[in-house]
């Protein structure tokens, strides 16, 4: 595996799938902060054939890591400290996903009166299916488009 | 107390709804004791489209309450709110009235009037979403005619794929016990699938069929909408299938004795003129109970009481 050395205090996200790290650097802000991160793209995994893998030196605690679920609800959050993996963690998915993706129903009104906060909320667990806040449109990842 | 809104049917609870129901009840019984009830309260009718049955159905509960009533028909021809968000508008209109109605064509309009308004909203339409006050219409028009809203067979008939009523007036009647539905609508106007895996998820029983003959005799409630020739396919399913969808006398033959006949309206064709005079036809009943539901909302959204009478 391709070595971009350890990090002491932070996290690694693991578990990856392929192709969504860069989206997730943005969706967790990691661009505007001036902490290391490295972005490992397509590592060989025994199960997934190939994934994405995040290393991020700064506290967890600062970051909201609701958003993971979203993206992708098998990631694996390992917590360093000293150097050591303290806390491996799951993901869960947000009841609300707020100022991240946008309602796609050109009929909504969060299209036309642009100040307002675009919001999803969690409609159905089991089929992870989220409607937007105004119109209750689902959201399709396909042809969404995001803000971020 | 924190300000309530009508935005979708579901804002109200069905105890919540039940009260609503007892209050129009009463307005129904005696209208006279409720004619000053809001004297000195303005409501703003906010139509960014215009729909004038919808607007003169509340103001008319306004002025029926003693309150009055002001605001604009149609956004287009109002120069007071072009470019303007709509938070803004429930900002400004909040300074002058008591109660805000809007009507938009943008979905989730009446949601953010609500955010922004420091006054109750009531919900008169945002675009193909939510329609609230047809719904508590419909259910109140069901109680009135019938005594009671579990227990019965409904048939909804006509265009039931974009027909938001429909689709509004089954979530809402899902919440009482033993309700059965049966649909009846062309193959490429059926329900949408979201609705039938709901019912299917509740185990709730419905039934579809393509010809109103079949199902009619079966109904206690038979709800008809408007169906659209641009709906169809093609020319030939339409007139193949056009008659299976207008309600006329001879069909109102196989309906039983106590099988009411309801429609959002404005009808165009889908039942024939011949069928006003049968006491089933209730229709215009209808929009009358509108008008009882709509005063008892107002009240209380308002939350205005008058003592009811011993
Ligand atoms: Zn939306």
């Amino acid at each position: 595996m391709l070595n971009v050395g350890k990090i002491e205090e932070g996290f690694v996200l693991d578990h990856i799938k392929a192709g969504k790290a860069m989206k997730i650097y943005h969706y967790l802000g990691l661009d505007k902060m001036d902490c290391p991160v490295a972005i490992i793209k397509n590592a060989r995994s025994d199960v997934m054939g190939k994934k994405d893998i995040l290393k991020v030196e700064c506290d967890i605690n600062t970051l909201n890591m609701d958003i993971l679920a979203f993206v992708d609800r098998n990631i694996t959050i390992n917590v360093i400290k000293n150097g050591e993996i303290v806390e491996k963690r799951h993901v869960s998915l947000p009841k609300e996903i707020r100022g991240i993706i946008k309602c796609q129903n050109p009929r909504c009104i969060s299209n036309t009166d642009t100040n307002l906060p675009h919001i999803f909320y969690l409609a159905d667990e089991k089929k992870e299916i989220y409607r937007c806040r105004y119109c209750d449109e689902r959201y399709e990842e396909n042809d969404a488009e995001e803000i971020i | 107390m924190a300000k309530r809104d009508l935005i979708t049917p579901q804002d109200f609870t069905v105890e919540e709804i039940d009260h609503l129901f007892t209050l129009a009840d009463d307005i129904r019984k005696d209208r006279s004791r409720y004619a000053h009830a809001c004297a000195g309260k303005k409501m703003a009718t906010c139509f960014f489209e215009p729909s004038t049955r919808t607007r003169l159905s509340h103001e008319t509960a306004m002025l029926n309450l003693g309150g009055s009533v002001m605001g604009f028909p149609d956004g287009g021809v109002t120069s007071a709110t072009k470019g303007e968000t709509v938070a803004d508008t429930a900002r400004v209109i909040s300074c002058f009235a008591d109660i805000m109605v809007i009507r938009h064509p943008r979905e989730g309009a009446a949601m953010v009037a609500a955010h922004y308004a420091s006054i109750p909203v009531i919900n008169a339409g945002d675009g193909g979403h939510q329609h609230p006050t047809q719904t508590l219409t419909d259910l109140y028009t069901i109680r009135t005619l019938q005594g009671h809203l579990d227990n019965f067979t409904i048939g909804l008939c006509g265009d039931l794929k974009f027909g938001r009523t429909v689709h509004s007036l089954i979530n809402a009647l899902v919440r009482y016990p033993n309700v059965h539905f049966i649909f009846i609508s062309p193959p490429e106007l059926r329900v949408p699938d979201y609705i039938t895996e709901m019912l299917n998820d509740m185990g709730i029983p419905y039934e579809e069929h393509i010809r109103l003959e079949d199902a009619i005799s079966r109904l206690d409630i038979l709800y008809m909408t408007r169906i659209q020739k641009e709906r169809f396919f093609n020319e030939d399913d339409y007139v193949r299938l056009k008659n299976f969808y207008i309600l006329d006398a001879e069909k109102m033959k196989m309906a039983k004795e106590s099988c009411y006949v309801l429609h959002p309206l404005p009808r165009v064709n889908e039942i024939a003129t011949e069928v006003d005079d049968d006491p089933r036809a209730a229709y215009f009943r209808q929009v009358q109970f509108g008008v009882y539901m709509r005063m008892a909302l107002v009240l209380t959204l308002l939350n205005i009481h008058v003592p009811t009478e011993q």
